[in-house]
């Protein structure tokens, strides 16, 4: 078990690299930073030339992609477009979009899993088959589209809720940002719980139980489901990484102040280290999600645990 | 009588047509008796004893006529609750293959124990107790650390031991055993299946042994029912089918297991594959392929004859285990046959009289 | 028993580009997973080997009706049967064939704009209405579906060939080879897919639809490849094939003859579910402001222009988004539908 850990540590670091240093390639030599910084007035030559050596930028890219890397394990993610430390954006924009990524994993889970036992059991009936098709519609449909199709319902029309989501961002006001941000996730969930489940429900452990007399709920508790969950946790996981870097379109429909709209800001107005350090971060917590389901996975299935 | 199948028929929704996997199946169990069902794979008897054990998975399959009386009551009329008190605590069932049986993610200990703290409502800590005690009995060695184990971290013969192990946990009437050796080492199988013999005079239980091996049945089983195309086709006391098949099939079946004394000749094989089940052939099922067919055989599906005569002879010689103590017309269905002995062949009699020859040649 | 859910050689899951890509890799996975042994319940003669060679449960060969089957024959039988399939296909083709011709059915020009209609509803001749700047959103919705075709189908071949092929090899031949490939794959899982589209493509200028395919196979391929990768090495592992090597068969033989045949099927089923999500994806991006540009006429640009207005006048999101969907939808029920059929599991 440990040994495996150390193993998938080991296999993650050639992953951050590439993922960060990719990023970096795209932001730092595809994009002219100095010019970002001037905006649309032309900068001065011999102050750019200034600019560009305080930021290392007349160095090899691979030289200055170290010397950021640096900087960063030293807590030092660069200034932003308006002056401020990356690091302050970020400990203002990570609460806000971790609580709308919990909202949603929350929503994954209670009822991903629910409407998927229900449809495995129900594998071919009527309801498991408008479930099936309904999850389809539900991954067809773009975030950008359900976002402010639900937003124009519930908040503009029937105003169950509010439309938009305050400075605060509490977790009542991201309940529908959540729904939105899960939708696509809770569909594959749902058809993922099925799959297992109604695969398990014809397994020969399950026929056993049956024959050891249990009752049909605790047969679907501790027999199907148990194992079942297996994969749909390793999926929930690994999503958690996906959704704060998908949450950009849900927090832009509900103007939200997150993770999403500093990156937007940063890519908009060119701003290379905010874009880099929050990407940095976003790989990093994708990594760290992937570890734990990981090792989540060896806790859930004896069978990896032991081999 | 403990278990009555009463003509006992299931269906199969498939793509290709409605597949009739059990055809009017009768066969009886007495209390404390071992009676052998016997048949290739797709013979039925597998999915005869799950629709026994109330297993069948449904859809796609369907029982749709017949009756199995256990204790007297009909199980197929039974209400769920009643059915499920009755399953893994009166009747038990040891699966063919060990591992899948076992659920995976779950110790063995917990899965023997969960027998206990479901059926009898006992605390975890005293059925962990009794699991550990279940896998001394089996003679799992140190089994109290193994009861934490999972069943990927046992042998194959030990999984089977578990299998045992739950099945004898409430000591119930009945054990269905589905080919309980099949899927182990010929050295494993042999301990397995003589500690399911053991365990079986210890407590009395009766048991319906599934398996398409011949060998195994002759040590253990009192009496034998030959499956074949969802129907039972012949059924004897043991000795009496092997000295004397009376149905084309059986003979088939005994001729075609490789024997030291009749080294160097060609091995017995019965011509053809067992029909489909979505296109039975009318009359007797076995017709195409049997050596003796005649036109009565292509029309006339042969009901279960009662064999008499040799059947009489070989139960009233002095063997003593057959039919002597086993089949004095306990049962209605097969008072006829001397020795419970019946056939559903249209030429039982001239099938017997071979026997003789067959050991001739 | 529940196949392990990634491989042991992936140091991260496949998702970031969320549910919708996975839903491709999962329905395509189920493929590639080892066939589990026959069935203990001998009554189900439907269920037959893959290769359909008259498994002894089924109608026995040489019995009249009993005809052996095979599996792609199989499939195409029980797809011409399956009303979701027909209905996507037709759809499909629809689809096509508007954004080929779009003049078919929609005679206005999407550019042509009178800016005195802005945001009108419905009129005789514009069954729409108008949207913002007085276009006409009927025939801006026809003609949307040319630019998400285009990039839905080009992206899904590139990275489905470029996939197909670097992650076939990477199975067939293993090694350090294979062992690279998976770590490239990684570092590309490793990046937000909307995230590395707004970083890739706001730097770009073109105003055509490549940059954004382009964009699509760099960050698609991995996806492919992990599932080609998959399915040849459970291909590579058949009886058969160990059997042809035994005989002698050189690598490139048993590649051809016998492994990629086996293992193409999920990768098709994968590239077809692929090709909804990528058109999804394009439209997100245009969303954003990054992916096509105007005057490009496509659903995203479109639905983000509409936005703001949604009280005022709804209509002009809700059909260029609902074509949207239909669209994505269409896709992925074919994929949907497509892997059913070849999956014996679950006939």
């Amino acid at each position: 078990m440990g040994r495996h850990v150390i193993r998938r540590l080991l296999q993650m670091i050639p992953v951050f690299i590439g993922s960060t240093f990719l990023i970096f390639l795209l932001v730092y030599a595809l994009g002219d930073p100095v010019a970002a910084l001037f905006g649309d007035k032309a900068p001065d030559p011999a102050t750019a030339a200034r600019i560009r050596q305080d930021l290392h930028l007349d160095q090899p890219l691979w030289r200055q992609y170290l010397h950021y890397m640096a900087q960063i394990f030293r807590g030092d993610f660069g200034t932003a477009f308006n002056g401020r430390p990356v690091l302050e954006l970020m400990a203002d924009a990570f609460p806000v979009t971790l609580r709308l990524t919990l909202v949603a994993v929350a929503v994954e889970v209670v009822a991903g899993i629910a409407f998927g036992v229900i449809s495995g059991l129900r594998r071919g009936r009527p309801l498991d088959t408008g479930l099936l098709v309904l999850t389809l519609v539900v991954v067809s449909v773009p975030t950008f589209v359900s976002g402010y199709l639900l937003q124009f319902l519930l908040g503009v029309k029937w105003g169950w809720v509010r439309p938009s989501v305050s400075f605060d961002a509490t977790f009542a006001e991201l309940l529908l940002p959540g729904v939105v941000l899960a939708l696509v996730s809770l569909a594959y969930v749902t058809r993922l719980t099925r799959t297992a489940v109604a695969e398990n429900a014809r397994a020969d452990y399950v026929r056993t139980a049956v024959a050891k007399g249990l009752p049909r709920r605790r047969v679907v508790t501790h027999h199907i489901l148990r194992n079942s969950l297996i994969p749909v946790v390793t999926f929930i996981g690994a999503d958690v990484g996906a959704l704060m870097g998908g949450a950009i379109v849900t927090e832009r429909i509900f103007n939200i102040h997150g993770v999403g709209y500093q990156l937007y800001q940063g890519i908009l107005r060119n701003n290379a280290p905010t874009v880099v350090g929050f990407v940095t971060v976003l790989v990093i917590v994708f990594l760290l999600a992937n570890l734990l389901v990981d090792l989540g996975y060896a806790v859930l299935d004896p069978r990896i645990r032991h081999a | 009588m403990l278990l009555d199948v009463q003509d006992l028929r299931v269906e199969f929704r498939t793509r290709d047509g409605i597949a009739r996997a059990v055809n009017g199946v009768s066969y009886g169990v007495d209390a404390g008796e071992t009676l052998a069902v016997l048949g290739e794979s797709g013979s039925g008897k597998s999915v005869t004893a799950q629709a026994v054990m109330g297993i069948l998975d449904t859809p796609p399959g369907r029982i749709t006529g017949g009756r199995i009386l256990f204790r007297g009551r009909d199980l197929l009329t039974l209400p769920e609750d009643a059915r499920r008190a009755v399953r893994g605590a009166e009747m038990a069932m040891v699966f063919q293959d060990a591992l899948s049986a076992l659920n995976p993610v779950l110790t063995v200990g917990d899965q023997l124990a969960e027998m206990f703290t479901v059926h009898r409502g006992m605390s975890r800590r005293d059925a962990r107790a009794r699991a550990v005690e279940l896998m001394d009995r089996v003679r799992i060695p140190a089994a109290r650390q193994r009861a934490g184990q999972y069943p990927h971290q046992f042998s194959g013969g030990m999984r089977q031991r578990i299998m045992i192990a739950m099945a004898i946990a409430l000591e119930p009437a009945l054990i269905i055993a589905d080919e309980p050796t099949t899927a182990l080492d010929v050295t494993v199988q042999a301990q397995v299946m003589d500690l399911l013999a053991e365990l079986r005079r210890e407590t009395g239980t009766a048991l319906v042994l599934i398996t398409h091996d011949l060998g195994v049945v002759a040590d253990v089983a009192d009496r034998i029912a030959v499956m074949y195309a969802g129907r039972i086709v012949e059924t004897a006391p043991v000795h009496d089918l092997y000295r004397a098949p009376a149905h084309p099939y059986t003979r088939g079946l005994l001729d075609s297991i490789p024997r030291l004394d009749r080294k160097g000749r060609e091995l017995y094989a019965i011509k053809g594959l067992p029909p489909g089940l979505t296109a039975l052939p009318a009359g007797c099922a076995f017709h195409p392929r049997c050596p003796r067919a005649r036109d009565l055989c292509r029309t006339d599906e042969p009901p279960l004859f009662p064999v008499a005569g040799e059947g009489q002879v070989a139960g009233a010689g002095g063997d003593g285990r057959g039919a002597g103590d086993g089949g004095e017309a306990r049962r209605a269905w097969d008072a006829g046959g001397a020795g419970g002995r019946r056939s559903a062949c249209h030429f039982w009699r001239e099938t017997l009289d071979d026997a003789d020859i067959s050991a001739a040649v | 028993m529940p196949e392990p859910y990634e491989n042991p050689n992936e140091a991260v899951a496949p998702t970031g580009a969320g549910g919708a890509m996975d839903l491709a890799a999962g329905e395509a996975r189920s493929l590639t997973a080892p066939e589990r042994p026959a069935s203990p319940v001998p009554g189900e003669p439907g269920i037959t080997a893959p290769e359909g060679t008259g498994a002894p449960a089924g109608p026995a060969p040489g019995e009249p009706g009993g005809r052996p089957r095979s599996l792609r024959t199989d499939a195409w039988h029980q797809l011409r049967r399956n009303p979701v399939f027909l209905l996507s296909a037709l759809l499909i083709l629809f689809l096509v064939l508007i954004s080929l011709w779009p003049q078919l059915i929609a005679g206005g020009d999407p550019l042509r704009c009178d800016l005195e209609r802005s945001q009108e509803g419905s009129a005789p001749g514009h069954p729409f209405g108008y949207d913002t700047q007085g276009c006409d959103v009927y025939t801006r919705t026809v003609y949307g579906a040319r630019a998400s075709l285009t990039v839905g189908i080009c992206a899904t071949v590139g990275a489905a060939l470029l996939g197909g092929l670097l992650g076939g090899a990477a199975g067939f031949f293993g090694g350090w080879w294979d062992a690279l490939l998976s770590r490239i794959a990684d570092v590309f899982f490793g990046i937000p897919v909307v995230l590395g589209g707004l970083v890739f493509l706001s730097v770009v200028t073109s105003d055509t639809v490549w940059p954004v395919v382009g964009f699509i196979v760099l960050l698609g391929w991995p996806q492919v490849a992990r599932i080609a990768r998959g399915s040849v090495l459970t291909a590579k592992e058949h009886d058969y094939v160990q059997a042809a090597r035994a005989l002698g068969a050189g690598p490139g033989r048993t590649l051809l003859r016998h492994v990629a045949p086996n293992a193409v099927a999920p990768v098709i089923v994968v590239a077809t579910i692929a090709l909804g999500t990528y058109i999804a994806l394009e439209a997100t991006l245009s969303f954003l402001g990054v992916g096509l540009r105007p005057p490009t006429v496509s659903w995203g640009i479109d639905i983000s222009n509409a936005a703001p207005q949604i009280r005022n006048a709804p209509h002009m999101l809700l059909w260029p988004a609902g074509a949207l969907s239909v669209t994505v939808l269409a896709f992925i029920m074919l994929g949907d539908a497509v892997r059913d059929a070849l999956d014996p599991k679950l006939a």
